[in-house]
This record gives C-alpha cells, sequence and structure tokens, in this order.
C-alpha cells in the first residue's frame, strides 16, 4: 500500500511538448511510471518521444484512461491547466511549475472547492511511491520500498531526509512535496491524515520550513488523532527576519512562524525533533523501529 | 517587491482611493515650488525609503512654510535614515514627498494580505492605527478585525460595512469607508499585490477619511504581467549583489557570518545555514543555484560569495539529484580555477556518481576538501575557518 500513487496510477502530462515536459515525462516512464501521453494544445495527434499528444486534456482521458496528471506548463498558464484538468475529471493533480501567483491559486483554490480533485503543489517536486510510480522531478534512485512516509514543503530537502533513511536502509511508502508556495493544494497536516490511514505505513518524517502556521496545524493533528510515530524537521532558522515578507502573514495566521516557536510546539505535541538536517532520519529512529 | 510611499499612493489615487494631494522632488528648490503648488500650509516633507518608523529617525517632518519644506527637504536628501526596519546601517534618502497636511482627528489601520491558512485575501483592520500594528496583535489581539474576501464575489459592500462599524466610525464614515475598502481590494488584486498596508487611515477634523501612508509589496511570480509595476523598481533600495544574482538566476541573500554558502535547492539552502549554527559557525549568505549547477553559473555563484569581504570559508552543498555529480564537481574545480579561491573549501556531494565526483576533486589539485554528509560537512568548514 502507499498514497496518493501506486502502480495502477495513470499519468498524462500537461505540457509533454517542452524541454523540462518531455525531460520528466521520459524519466518516470524510465522508473516504471504508467506515463500514457500527453497535452500541448495545437500539437494534438502527433507523438513526441513514444507519448500521444493532445490538444485538451479532456480527449486525452477519452483515449488513455489517464487518472493523474502532472503540469510542467510555464507559470503563465499554470492555474488554467490545473483547472483543465479539475474540469476534465482528473482525480491527482501535480503541478511542478514554479513560480505561479499567488492570487492565481488562490482562485483555483476556490474553483478546486466541491469538487473531487486532489492537488499537490505547485512549485514541488511532486509525488513518488518507491518501486511503483514517479511523478515528478525527484531522482528515483535514492528512493527504496518500504514503512517510512515522508511529506515536505521543499524539494532537495526531502531528498535528503529520503537519502538518510534508504541508506540505513530504510525504505518509503510515499513522499509527497506539497512544495513551497504560501497558497497551494494540500497541506502537511492532509498528507499526514492520509499516512494514518494507509495500513504500510509505519512512521513519518515530515519537513517543514518558517512562515505560516502550517506545521502547528500538523502537530496538533499529530497529537490529537495520529498512532503513528512522527519525526520533523523545521528549517529557517538562521533566516534573516527582514528578508521575510513582513509578520502580518504570521500575525493572520495566529502564530509567530519563526522556527523556534515551531519546534518548542511540535515537540509537545509528541513530535521527535530533528536539531539538525542532518539527523531527521535519527530524529525518526530515536522514536521508531523498523 | 516593494515601491516607495508616494508611488503606492499614485497606484492607490488611480483606484479612487483617498491620498493626501503630494508630489514627489529631488531637490530642496523644487520642494519649495511644489509646496507653494499646494496652497498654504502645513505641509508634510517625507523621506522616501522602502521602510516603515521613518518618522521616530527624522524622516518626516511637518512645515508651515514653503520655505521650511525647502529647509526640512535639503536636511534629508542625503541624510543615512536608520529606522528598526533599515538595520543599522540604515538607508541613504534620495526622494522626497511634499504633500499637503491635514488635520488629523483620529487614526486607524487597514491591510490586505493573503492568508495562508484560508487561501484567501484577507482585510486585517483595527482601530488602533499609526502605531506598530506587531504590538496591537501581540497585546490586544481583540482590537484586530478580520474579514476573508471571496476571490469570485470580491470584497462585498456588507464586508466593507462590517469592519466600518467594528471600527467605531460614525454613519458619515462608514458611507466613504465602504467605496474606499472596496477600491483597495480592487487595487490589491488588479496589481497582483501580496500586502497592501495603510497605517494610518485618518480621520480629518472635518470628517473625511485619508489615506496618509501607503505601503505596496507585490508578488514577484506575477510581475511578468505587469510591466508599468516592474518599472518602479528602485534599485537603490536593493542589495547590489541580490541583484547581480538575480541576473544569473541565482537567489542570493547577504547576511553577517563569515562562512559563505553555495547550495542547490531553498529548503536545503536554508537547512545548509542552519547547521553551520549547529556547529558553531555562522553563514555569511543564503545562496540558491538552482537545479543545474553548470560552470558559468557556480563560478557567478562563487564571484557573489566572495566579493563579501567578510568570507573566510566557503561550503558547497549539492544534492545532485538529476544532476551528476561528476558534473558538478567539473563545474566546481572549473569556478574555483577561474577565481582563484583562497579560503578554506569544503564541498558536500550527493547522487548519481558521486565516488567519481569526489576522486576528481581530490585529484584536482586544488585545496577542496570533500565531506560525508551535511553533518560531516558543516563540522570540516567549521573547524577550518576557526583554524585558519
Amino acid at each position: 500500500m502507499s498514497i496518493l500513487v501506486n502502480k495502477n496510477t495513470r499519468v498524462i502530462t500537461q505540457g509533454i511538448t517542452g524541454a523540462t515536459g518531455l525531460f520528466h515525462a521520459q524519466g518516470a516512464r524510465d522508473y516504471g511510471t504508467q506515463m500514457v501521453g500527453g497535452v500541448t494544445p495545437g500539437k494534438g495527434g502527433t507523438i513526441v518521444e513514444g507519448f500521444p499528444v493532445f490538444d485538451t486534456v479532456e480527449d486525452a482521458i477519452k483515449e488513455t484512461g489517464a487518472n493523474a496528471s502532472v503540469i510542467y506548463v510555464p507559470p503563465i498558464g499554470s492555474a488554467d491547466a490545473i483547472m483543465e484538468s479539475v474540469d476534465a475529471g482528473i482525480e491527482l493533480v501535480i503541478c511542478i511549475t514554479e513560480g505561479v501567483p499567488v492570487l492565481d491559486m488562490v482562485k483555483v483554490k476556490k474553483y478546486m472547492e466541491g469538487k473531487d480533485c486532489r492537488l499537490i503543489g505547485p512549485n514541488c517536486p511532486g509525488v513518488i511511491t518507491p518501486g511503483e510510480c514517479k511523478i515528478g522531478i525527484m531522482p528515483g534512485y535514492i528512493h527504496k520500498p518500504g514503512p517510512v512516509g515522508v511529506v515536505s514543503r521543499s524539494g532537495t530537502l526531502t531528498y535528503e531526509a529520503v537519502w538518510q533513511l534508504t541508506t540505513r536502509n530504510i525504505g518509503q511508502t510515499t513522499c509527497v512535496g506539497i512544495g513551497g508556495d504560501p497558497v497551494n493544494g494540500t497541506s502537511h497536516l492532509e498528507v499526514l491524515r492520509m499516512f494514518e490511514n494507509d495500513p504500510a505505513t509505519e512512521a513519518v518524517i515530515m519537513i517543514g520550513e518558517i512562515g505560516g502556521d502550517a506545521e502547528e496545524q500538523a502537530a496538533a493533528f499529530v497529537r490529537d488523532h495520529m498512532t503513528k510515530p512522527v519525526a520533523a524537521f523545521i528549517a529557517g532558522a538562521t533566516a534573516p527576519e527582514g528578508k521575510r515578507m513582513g509578520h502580518a502573514g504570521a500575525i493572520i495566521s495566529g502564530g509567530k512562524g519563526d522556527a523556534a516557536s515551531k519546534k518548542v510546539f511540535l515537540a509537545e505535541c509528541g513530535v521527535s525533533i530533528a536539531d539538525s538536517p542532518a539527523e531527521m532520519a535519527e530524529a525518526l529512529l530515536k522514536i521508531w523501529q523498523p | 517587491m516593494n515601491i516607495h510611499e508616494y508611488q503606492a499612493k499614485a497606484i492607490l489615487r488611480n483606484f479612487g482611493v483617498p491620498v493626501p494631494e503630494g508630489h514627489v522632488v529631488y531637490n530642496g528648490n523644487s520642494a519649495r515650488d511644489w509646496a507653494k503648488r499646494l496652497g498654504d500650509g502645513p505641509y508634510a516633507v517625507k523621506a522616501q525609503i522602502h521602510a516603515g518608523g521613518r518618522g521616530k529617525g527624522g524622516g518626516v517632518k511637518i512645515a508651515k512654510t514653503a520655505d521650511e519644506v525647502k529647509q526640512y527637504a535639503r536636511a534629508m536628501f542625503g541624510m543615512t535614515l536608520v529606522t528598526h526596519q533599515t538595520g543599522p546601517e540604515g538607508k541613504i534618502v534620495k526622494r522626497v514627498l511634499i504633500e499637503s497636511g491635514c488635520d488629523i482627528a483620529d487614526e486607524f489601520y487597514l491591510s490586505f494580505l493573503v492568508d495562508r491558512a484560508t487561501d484567501k485575501v484577507t482585510l486585517m483592520a483595527s482601530a488602533e492605527g499609526g502605531v506598530n500594528i506587531e504590538e496591537v496583535a501581540e497585546k490586544t489581539p481583540e482590537k484586530l478585525f478580520f474579514e476573508a474576501v471571496d476571490p469570485v464575489v470580491g470584497l462585498t459592500a456588507f464586508q466593507a460595512r462590517k469592519v466600518a462599524f467594528k471600527l467605531g466610525f460614525g454613519i458619515a464614515q462608514v458611507k466613504q469607508a465602504v467605496p474606499l475598502l472596496m477600491n483597495l481590494y480592487k487595487a490589491f488584486v488588479e496589481a497582483d499585490c501580496s500586502l497592501l498596508e495603510i497605517n494610518p487611515l485618518v480621520q480629518t477634523g472635518a470628517g473625511d477619511l485619508i489615506c496618509l501612508d501607503a505601503k505596496m509589496t507585490f508578488d514577484e511570480n506575477a510581475l511578468f504581467r505587469h510591466i508599468r509595476i516592474r518599472d518602479l523598481r528602485d534599485y537603490d533600495e536593493e542589495d547590489a549583489n541580490e541583484i547581480e544574482a538575480s541576473q544569473y538566476d541565482l537567489s542570493y541573500i547577504a547576511l553577517d557570518g563569515n562562512i559563505g554558502c553555495m547550495v542547490n535547492g531553498a529548503g536545503l539552502a536554508m537547512a545548509t545555514m542552519d547547521i553551520i549554527k549547529h556547529y558553531g559557525g555562522d553563514p555569511a549568505n543564503f545562496l540558491d543555484v538552482g537545479g543545474g549547477a553548470t560552470i558559468e553559473r557556480v563560478t557567478e555563484a562563487f564571484k557573489l560569495i566572495l566579493s563579501d569581504n567578510k568570507v573566510e570559508g566557503i561550503l558547497v552543498n549539492i544534492f545532485g539529484g538529476i544532476m551528476k555529480c561528476d558534473v558538478i564537481a567539473t563545474g566546481v574545480i572549473e569556478a574555483a580555477k577561474q577565481i582563484g579561491v583562497k579560503v578554506p573549501l569544503v564541498v558536500r556531494l550527493e547522487g548519481t556518481n558521486v565516488d567519481l565526483g569526489k576522486k576528481m576533486l581530490a585529484e584536482s589539485g586544488l585545496n577542496i576538501v570533500s565531506a560525508d554528509g551535511m553533518g560531516d560537512a558543516a563540522e570540516k568548514i567549521v573547524t577550518a575557518v576557526k583554524e585558519a
């Protein structure tokens, strides 16, 4: 078992004829993911590197039976691409694109209300269930099938955590990069709930960053609802104050948003805190043994 | 991206938001002449820098006559204004805003921003205006009012009314506040702001509402569709190294420490700064080289790091991912040779072909220390800098 994606997931790539989209579609196919086609408006009917290309997501679903979509469309068209997939009835949309305007995402979130679709990202590395399905830009080989779930706002820092697990011979059920933007599709908390409900996941590593209070909400969920051990690292303890977007954002979310107060709250909720990013796997092993 | 107060007020004026009449000037004589055009005093003379708290530092003066405006403005040009937001080095005043003074009966606080918790644009308001809003939030949070905005319908009149009544306005002010708030929201959305702050909004003796100060911050990711706003960027207000970095798609922020870092990915870059601190060192910068560590980018990154003469050592931390370590090693070696890196250099590589990458570093003939893992890397650079 796993969460979000598995060997039966059928994936289309929006923006498949762009260099980035094509490169990562090939990488995912090489990993064993069922990459069934792609969408680029105006290039429908063509075939690129073996992938059938369609003009619309609707056409792509009809022809390929896709149930997931990954988006490499440039920022100017990302929100539209997400909404197209939502409208076409895709169950899972993963938006890799970095630099999507925040107010575009505010509209997308409103558009998705009440719709049966999950968005991961934007500005994220993607989702991988090791050995079964890789959707996104993460290097496949650093992962290994196993019992630990990983959820993170950051890309390369996720690889770091995964690598610490894999080199200790501990595999992962699913690794989810939720993205670093202020408004994104799926929160830490929602991914924790999925891991809690996934029988194969035994423990979780959560990687957070300064700002907002998503990590605090996730920690409250751990305290109140989770039976599985969770370890966490919060990046940004040394980030300079003035370089954050004012303090208005932190005020409104009800938390201070700094690393120290986040760590204290997480620890109070029973989360094992990694004091340094080199100790993420060790923090988990303090409270859980494979 | 930030802009000056006078620029924000010009944008707001176009959206029908009441702001004082005024003009930006670059020398004392035109300060006097513009004051004369504004009519009789008093006048406000306001230094234009990208930081709050200007009043306390002597950057805001009230003048009775046009000649006084000239005096105050002349004193401001070239002065280094230090406020709680500028850092101890302060900022040099190059532009001054001359405005008609106004008679303040009461002050309020207004802001719009994107609330991460609700994923909506939210109006935040308080009757405690003209003061530090962070203090209000901390000491008397019950004095802050919030109103989340539906992105489809926008800020509605009833929401604006609700907030206006909560602020304690009489009906004459409520009638002014409703269009004022709705127009502020419109400006926020149409200009893709990340923050729009009015502190204070004032009620004059005559009962009129007017935005006495305005701060606008824009979403960098949305600037592609706002060419006019992009043109308002004042490079004098930004760190020269950060501007240089952005031209090579590097993300760089200067800090106060002595260990330079070069990392791929923002999260890992932040974590690298954290771990340097964890081992007792002090990071000199945040630097994200992004996905492709090409020779050109690594070279530029080294140049940036070394342009800070506090730097006594450099830590390179690259999690290769899709990039192969031997390719990254080539970039680091070539760049280090070209630049002539003379301070201790610790390199931590992880990813495909890591052994080959390390071998190349070891055989480069350069004084590069290879590290295994982030902890080892941080420990090595901290030790090397302390010994040097």
